[in-house]
């Protein structure tokens, strides 16, 4: 089907990243390491960081050990009150050095790692930049506390800057709108983000006071950090895979043809998206998509084929408010079954996530047996027939993620 | 409001006068800088202040954690009395929760007195205040060990000491692993606090040192976090149980029965913590393939043509469907699929004989012919433990596994079965006719 251009923006950005790694690779093989040492502790602690990378939800921050030491080692001017001779060229080298150690076994397995270290290698750089020149001069000395300060500047523009580089990798990638990207982006650096960036400027400070000692004891705290992330990561997934299999109890009792709420899910997700729902509000739509007909469950006999949308709507909106019922008992945030509940209601007066579940839940039964042409032919239909009861704006989303992503659904499901 | 009073009469006399001890030694552990008022006052107050504000973010914003770092490195940096002075005010103002909130507060304050007071000392005594201004590494490490070791201890002994006073817990129960279970907690706080106190000698001063709480406060974040997806999760699977009670009322309650028999017959069978959730997960779960059947059959007035028994005898495999894309539930997803079947090779779906049943399967089997026999049923009424059991094991051997019926029975010999009540019991149960006498033979 219709391959997206070529993104220019990811080329970019990769071709950046490649020139400055290369750049510092020559000049480093040029002059020679300076404190091999300090060097190794330090590549060291990045490549296991990156040994423990993990897929993290949505490509957010999942090596917090390495990115810190990465950063540390940028912003390193003391070492134990001596100060250190290392430049950019050296730093951004050993980095890479070490972040490609560290990611022999992911790329063993076949995951991409490419924009990891695109992104590593230019944020690092970006850090380097700013502290090394400065600080070889000598600009810094006996600043005391302005120097933390400094530091926690420098590493705050740093993560404003990874920011916009992982929201502009995500746009030219996904073609999701870039604005609410960005937003989503912000806010994960406000969580695990500021902990990486305390954490590269502390561990920059207590070296220059302890020497290398700071190194293993610092790193504890984040290994805390990334173990509970992980956690978090594993108990969400876990969750999301309950409330699908909740979703499926209505296609296993024969109320709903296979695998039609998890359709419904992933294609109001895409919409939502388009429209530019934020992460959390994306949740609430895909949980409440994932579990729109389970108020299905309480009917006694079957609708016809789980087709609610062509009942009338005093029966739809019974059903909806059974579907609440059962959504508040999960457990959910409240808002899922706020959704669940006014799935029926006229469009002006829903919330966002309901207006979209309704149509995508509609557009998914009409096209669901039209044969090759029903896709289209269910679009116009919910363009044209009950204007009241679908959002257009919606609509016109929806149409636009089927254009795209030619997500047709599969016929006959 | 009424638990509340409820608790407060509950601390008894012998409590509030151990309280008041441990206060009167607090009192004595702070009394030094209150005369002579030496060591630098700008620091305590800087550090009673982070300690307070800490506690009441935490305490509104749900935080997993306590600011435990900011404490010990009052003890690495002061003399011991101005370090224990740090965790007063934080203490004082803290939410106690519940009533009596001064009790709760004062109890709170003179703890924490006490044990920071005792790991200043010795960190003191260890020469570690000079070490962590000169920063000599990993010298430093010892005396902070150190204090951190007396820290936990005092704090541990004086906890289970008020358990001990105030819950009539025997005091060596009392004291069981809390030692050990806080210590490597308190190890990673004392790693942290050893470093905000080295950067607040340094050149750096203290703004270098608040840096170090930032990892922490959002690794409680997302432990805070972690829970309430935890707890979330776990209505969930309750909703997925209680959608089959949507479809048939007659089994209220009945699920989460066997999740509890199936959880103590796998204690006694010895299996480690992570096994015995995922059973207790399979008898919770066991019917949830109900859905499947539909609604008329289950509600079904009169007696089932085999035609209908077929249909209900899909319920397992319709349940193991249903729960297969659950992936922690591991040998939980078996066990609803093979619960039906028996020893003999009689029951169904796949007639699975002996050892070829998984064994959280087995244990269900009997925790679910335990529960039908001894709950009201509306086509048989209650029976009394005893007789179950020993129908039980006239069964077992053809129907169920020996061992299992034996842990129940030893299990439910040493606790009782004690199930727990939900407020659905009122509920009167559809009528049905009976399916089959036999046990086991239930749906």
């Amino acid at each position: 089907m219709s391959t997206p251009r070529p993104p220019l923006l990811l080329t970019l950005v990769h071709a950046c990243a490649a020139l400055l790694a290369a750049a510092c690779l020559l000049g480093t093989l040029w002059s020679g390491l300076d404190e091999r040492g300090t060097a190794l502790a330090f590549g060291v602690l990045v490549a296991l960081g990156e040994l423990t990378r993990w897929t993290g939800a949505q490509g957010r921050e999942a090596a917090p050990l390495g990115a810190a030491a990465a950063l540390s080692y940028a912003l390193l001017g003391e070492l134990g009150k001596e100060p250190t001779r290392h430049g950019v060229a050296q730093v951004v080298a050993v980095v890479l050095a070490a972040s490609l150690l560290g990611s022999v076994p992911h790329i063993a397995r076949g995951r991409p790692v490419l924009d990891q270290l695109a992104r590593r290698v230019l944020t690092v750089g970006f850090a380097a930049v700013c502290f090394q020149p400065l600080y070889n001069q000598g600009t810094f000395h006996g600043w005391g506390t302005a120097y933390a300060l400094l530091l926690v500047a420098i590493l705050a523009l740093t993560a404003l800057c990874d920011a916009l580089l992982t929201a502009a990798l995500a746009h030219s990638r996904t073609r999701w709108p870039f604005g609410p990207v960005l937003r989503d982006e912000l806010r994960a650096t406000l969580g695990i983000g500021s902990a990486v960036c305390a954490t590269g400027a502390v561990m920059a400070l207590a070296v220059a006071v302890v020497g290398l000692w700071a190194l293993p004891v610092f790193s504890l705290p984040l290994l805390l950090t990334q173990m509970s992330l992980r956690r978090y990561a594993g108990v969400r997934a876990t969750y999301r895979q309950t409330i699908a299999s909740l979703a499926r109890a209505t296609e296993i009792a024969g109320y709903t043809p296979a695998g039609h709420a998890r359709r419904v899910a992933v294609l109001s997700r895409e919409v939502g998206r388009d429209l530019g729902l934020s992460e959390a509000e994306l949740t609430v739509l895909e949980y409440a998509a994932l579990m729109h007909d389970i108020g299905q469950l309480s009917l006694v006999d079957p609708v016809p084929a789980g087709a609610t949308a062509v009942l009338p709507v005093e029966e739809q909106r019974r059903i909806a408010l059974l579907g609440g019922a059962v959504v508040r008992q999960t457990g959910v945030n409240p808002q899922v079954a706020t959704v669940v509940e006014r799935l029926a209601d006229p469009c002006p007066e829903q919330p966002v996530a309901a207006r979209i579940v309704r149509a995508v839940n509609a557009y998914e039964e009409k096209a669901r047996d039209a044969g090759p042409g029903g896709p289209l032919k269910a679009l116009e239909e919910l363009r044209l027939g009950t204007a009241g009861d679908y959002a257009p704006e919606v609509v016109g989303s929806l149409a636009r993620v089927l254009a795209r992503d030619s997500l047709g659904m599969p016929v006959g499901g | 409001m009424v638990g509340e009073g409820v608790q407060m009469e509950a601390i008894p006399a012998r409590a509030r006068a151990y309280v008041a001890c441990v206060a009167l030694c607090a009192l004595a552990c702070l009394l030094p800088p209150l005369r002579e008022a030496p060591s630098p006052w700008r620091a305590v107050v800087l550090l009673a202040v982070l300690y307070a504000a800490g506690e009441h973010v935490a305490a509104r914003w749900r935080f997993g954690g306590t600011f435990y770092p900011v404490l010990l490195a009052g003890a690495f940096l002061l003399s011991p009395s101005a370090a224990a002075l740090v965790a007063v005010p934080g203490a004082l103002l803290s939410r106690a929760g519940q009533r009596p909130l001064w009790t709760r507060r004062i109890w709170r304050a003179a703890q924490l007195v006490v044990a920071v007071w005792a790991a200043a000392r010795l960190h003191g005594e260890l020469g570690g205040r000079d070490v962590v201004v000169s920063g000599d590494f990993p010298y430093a490490l010892v005396p902070a060990g150190a204090a951190v070791l007396a820290f936990c201890l005092v704090l541990t002994v004086l906890d289970g000491g008020i358990r001990a006073f105030a819950e009539r817990v025997p005091l060596r129960r009392a004291w069981r692993g809390l030692f050990l279970r806080s210590l490597a907690p308190l190890t990673v706080h004392g790693l942290a606090g050893l470093m905000m106190a080295v950067l607040w000698r340094s050149p750096y001063g203290p703004v270098a040192a608040l840096l170090v709480l930032l990892p922490m406060c959002v690794s409680w974040w997302v432990f805070a976090q972690y829970h309430r997806e935890r707890a979330a999760h776990q209505a969930t699977i309750r909703a997925l149980v209680q959608a089959v009670d949507i479809k048939d009322g007659y089994t209220r309650g009945h699920s989460e029965r066997v999740g509890q028999a199936s959880m103590m017959i796998a204690r006694e069978l010895g299996m480690d913590d992570d096994r015995v959730e995922v059973v207790r997960f399979a008898g919770i779960l066991h019917d949830v393939g109900k859905l499947g059947v539909p609604t008329r059959l289950l509600r079904k007035d009169g007696p089932l043509t085999p035609e209908e028994r077929r249909v209900i005898e899909l319920h397992p495999e319709y349940g193991h469907e249903m729960v297969r894309g659950i992936s922690f539930l591991g040998e939980a997803r078996a066990a609803v699929l093979h619960h039906h079947e028996r020893l003999d090779g009689s029951g169904y779906p796949y007639g699975l004989m002996g050892s070829q049943i998984p064994e959280p399967a087995r244990v269900v089997a009997v925790a679910d012919a335990f529960d039908a026999m001894t709950s009201t049923r509306s086509y048989s009424r209650a029976r009394p433990v005893s007789v179950a059991l020993l129908e039980l094991e006239r069964c077992a051997g053809s129907h169920f596994d020996p061992r299992m019926v034996t842990a129940l029975a030893r299990a439910v010999d040493q606790y009782g079965w004690h199930p727990a009540v939900t407020a659905d019991d009122a509920r009167t149960p559809v009528s049905r006719p009976p399916v089959s006498s036999a046990p086991g033979a239930h749906r």
